[in-house]
């Protein structure tokens, strides 16, 4: 027994060795970000956090901001609302300044309700609800669920992609059926018609043949998917089974689609999507972001890691804008940072001259691909 | 000797009540002295929650001896009950306090409702069925919340069970209740002091009802059925009351839970949330409220105090419940507790006299 408690007294002191850090207070900047490793949207988190990781380290080894060193800590929220509180108190006793999150969006709806209390800024990579940047100290580097809705709607109408459009989405996740919501509002000023809108729930994600005969029996010549990458790599298949051949138009979630495992990707080619990031991109800020995840992690990163690695830069290039310093706390930088959040224009690898107004969307144009050739081509 | 007895069950009542009550003086000198940190005050809600939600399930597991698999059902129930009607209730009600006393006891009341509809057939039969069925009861409650759609507008109340944009709403409406996404946007009703009200108040009505007649009705039927009903027990009415008391605190929980948050959604509450809650009264001793007190509280606080280990925390947190069942249920660690600690409390019994 006695050897029991001292190996479990060692086990404690090592672990708040661990945790202390080695940088003293108001020597570095200190970003704090929240997402999913673990759990159902774990592979959300992971792309953020390490794509957050490899741009605080470029940051560092480039001499910091202002000259200052960047110590960054990501903490697990699990996609629980209540987790996510958790991982903020955490990183508040840490002694963050910025946060970087939370990626998905119900867990940052609950964080930005403390976070405007706190007054402390928030910028999301990824959490796509309205709500999620609600305050004034909060905001985005990806586009809101409706602005990718009537973006994808406008295009299609525009470009006469397709007259009778089916919409197959996901009524369980608020993603889905808020992009789905915004599409189905803007269809009404567009010269195409829905003719079928077809849903699906979290619990029946792998059988579409339904949906797609209703589809198909609706004569639809587009179908609209705005949904994740896994369940399109489904429907493809599927519709390609039963000889279903329309136009396939996704949104941001279907990237990645190119390298879901076990997937025929000539079952892609003509897909059009709208996405902030293209892999295949020939500029030279996104070749290296790809060529360093993929030496470090093994794959090509998504979109969601774009939005981090971005959404670091854009943090840098604001704390530059604002002349911040190590020593302010929280509260001074978040009223520093609103104001010069407005003030820059960010050029980075989800789109170059974004704005950002006082509600705190990006004001960025939309980027359509279509898949030729197993890779992304710019329309 | 009966008088012995209760004199031992009041006293051993007062110790539990004393540490609730210690435990929250402690936590508010360390608040007001600002020695607690964040992440300790953002748990303190939460560890008020997840207390309430094992006491209620051991009422049915410990206490009436049947297994609930869905207890999470009820918390679900009370959580958008009384979350629903804070959001309507907002204007009507502006005092903070009033109006979450009205959202808990409509919480409450619609968790027993439910505890009602489904005690009624299910409480007459024997076996394993009230696992079954409670197990699908969660499953269902969290689907039906998932399809609902209400919005409020200067027309009145729309409702829609296919999406947002059926209800027709005028410009000024407000979505209440979307589906999947839930509720967002409730007030921040709960604190530490509401959460230790209603830990007291739960533990007064189970304390209490275990202690009484009906009480001693309902363990009869645990212990044994046949002679419980040969004595003239009605069966059916004696399980009904432990399984509906036992909703309404779980409908309580819900309520102080979704009052602490700012977003609700139903998948939170899954058969996850409804195992952990039975791992608690496990772990904390079946019948032994002021177990699942203890063990609510340490379970909660663990894994968040354990942040410190990253990726490493799940298993330590895995670990400490396999030990925790092994000290708890083990017969060597049975003999060993009796043998040592036994004998320190026996001894400060000794002194006491």
């Amino acid at each position: 027994m006695k050897k029991f408690i001292k190996l479990a007294s060692l086990a404690c002191a090592s672990a708040m060795v661990l945790s202390t850090t080695a940088f003293a207070e108001g020597e570095t900047f200190k970003i704090g970000s929240i997402g999913p490793v673990t759990g159902p949207a774990a592979a959300y988190g992971t792309a953020v956090m390490n794509a957050a990781q490899i741009a605080v380290d470029e940051i560092n080894e480039a001499g910091g901001i202002n000259g200052v060193q960047v110590e960054f800590n990501p903490q697990d929220d699990e996609h629980d609302a209540e987790k996510a509180i958790n991982a903020y108190n955490t990183l508040k006793d840490w002694g963050m300044q910025v946060l970087l999150g939370t990626v998905t969006s119900a867990p940052c709806i609950a964080v930005e309700a403390e976070a405007v209390n706190d007054n402390m800024f928030l910028l999301t990579p990824s959490a796509t609800a309205i709500e999620s940047i609600s305050g004034e100290n909060a905001f985005r580097v990806c586009f809101a669920d409706p602005t990718q809705g009537t973006e994808s709607a406008k295009y299609i109408g525009e470009h006469a992609l397709g007259e009778k459009v089916a919409v197959i989405y996901d009524s369980s996740d608020p993603y889905s059926s808020g992009i789905y919501g915004a599409f189905q509002a803007e269809a009404a000023n567009q010269p195409f018609e829905i003719v079928a809108a077809e849903a699906f729930t979290a619990d029946s994600k792998t059988d579409f043949s339904v949906q797609l005969q209703k589809a198909k029996d609706a004569e639809a010549d587009l179908v609209f998917l705005p949904f994740y990458y896994n369940e399109a790599s489904l429907v493809l298949k599927q519709a390609a089974d039963m000889g279903f051949t329309p136009t396939w138009f996704g949104v941001d979630g279907m990237d990645g689609i190119l390298s879901v495992e076990g997937f025929d990707t000539s079952l892609a080619e003509g897909v059009i999507l709208l996405t902030p990031f293209s892999a295949s991109a020939e500029d030279e800020k996104t070749q290296n972001f790809v060529a360093k995840y993929q030496e470090q992690f093994g794959e090509v990163p998504n979109q969601f890691g774009a939005d981090a690695y971005d959404g670091v830069y854009i943090l840098k290039a604001a704390l530059e804008a604002a002349n911040a310093t190590p020593d302010m706390d929280a509260n001074t930088l978040c009223d520093l940072l609103k104001a010069s959040m407005q003030e820059i224009t960010f050029d980075g690898i989800t789109g170059t001259g974004i704005t950002w107004g006082a509600d705190g969307e990006p004001i960025k144009a939309p980027i359509v691909v279509v898949i030729k050739d197993g890779a992304y081509e710019f329309m | 000797m009966q008088r012995m007895k209760t004199n031992k069950n009041f006293k051993s009542n007062l110790i539990t009540y004393g540490i609730v009550i210690v435990a929250f003086a402690i936590a508010q000198t360390l608040q007001s002295t600002g020695n607690l940190s964040s992440l300790m005050k953002g748990l303190l809600v939460p560890i008020c929650v997840y207390v309430i939600l094992a006491v209620s399930l051991n009422l049915v597991v410990g206490i009436s001896g049947e297994l609930s698999l869905g207890h999470a059902g009820f918390m679900c129930v009370g959580a958008f009950f009384s979350a629903f009607f804070s959001k309507c209730m907002v204007d009507v009600i502006p005092i903070s306090g009033l109006r979450f006393f009205f959202a808990v006891l409509v919480g409450a009341a619609g968790a027993a409702v439910f505890g009602v509809l489904i005690g009624i057939p299910v409480l007459r039969l024997r076996g394993d069925y009230l696992a079954i069925v409670t197990l699908a009861f969660g499953e269902i409650i969290k689907n039906v919340i998932n399809v609902f759609y209400i919005g409020r507008d200067s027309n009145g109340f729309h409702f829609s069970m296919k999406d947002q944009f059926s209800l027709g709403m005028e410009p000024d409406g407000v979505m209440l209740l979307s589906g999947p996404q839930g509720i967002t946007g409730i007030t921040r009703d709960s604190s530490f002091l509401a959460g230790v009200i209603l830990i007291l108040i739960t533990l007064f009505i189970v304390l209490n009802l275990i202690d009484s007649r009906d009480g001693r009705a309902i363990k009869s039927i645990r212990d044994n059925r046949i002679a419980a009903e040969s004595i003239g027990i009605n069966i059916t009415k004696y399980k009904l009351m432990a399984f509906t008391v036992s909703a309404a605190l779980a409908g309580m929980a819900g309520a102080l839970y979704s009052h602490n948050l700012a977003t609700l959604q139903a998948s939170k509450f899954n058969f996850n949330t409804s195992i952990l809650a039975l791992v608690f009264v496990v772990l904390g001793g079946i019948g032994n409220i002021r177990g699942s007190v203890i063990a609510a509280v340490v379970l909660t606080a663990l894994p968040e105090l354990l942040r410190g280990l990253a990726d490493y925390r799940m298993l330590i947190y895995a670990i400490v419940l396999i030990v925790m069942m092994l000290f708890n249920w083990a017969p060597k660690a049975l003999e060993w507790r009796e043998r040592y600690l036994g004998r320190i409390f026996r001894k400060s019994a000794k002194e006491g006299k």
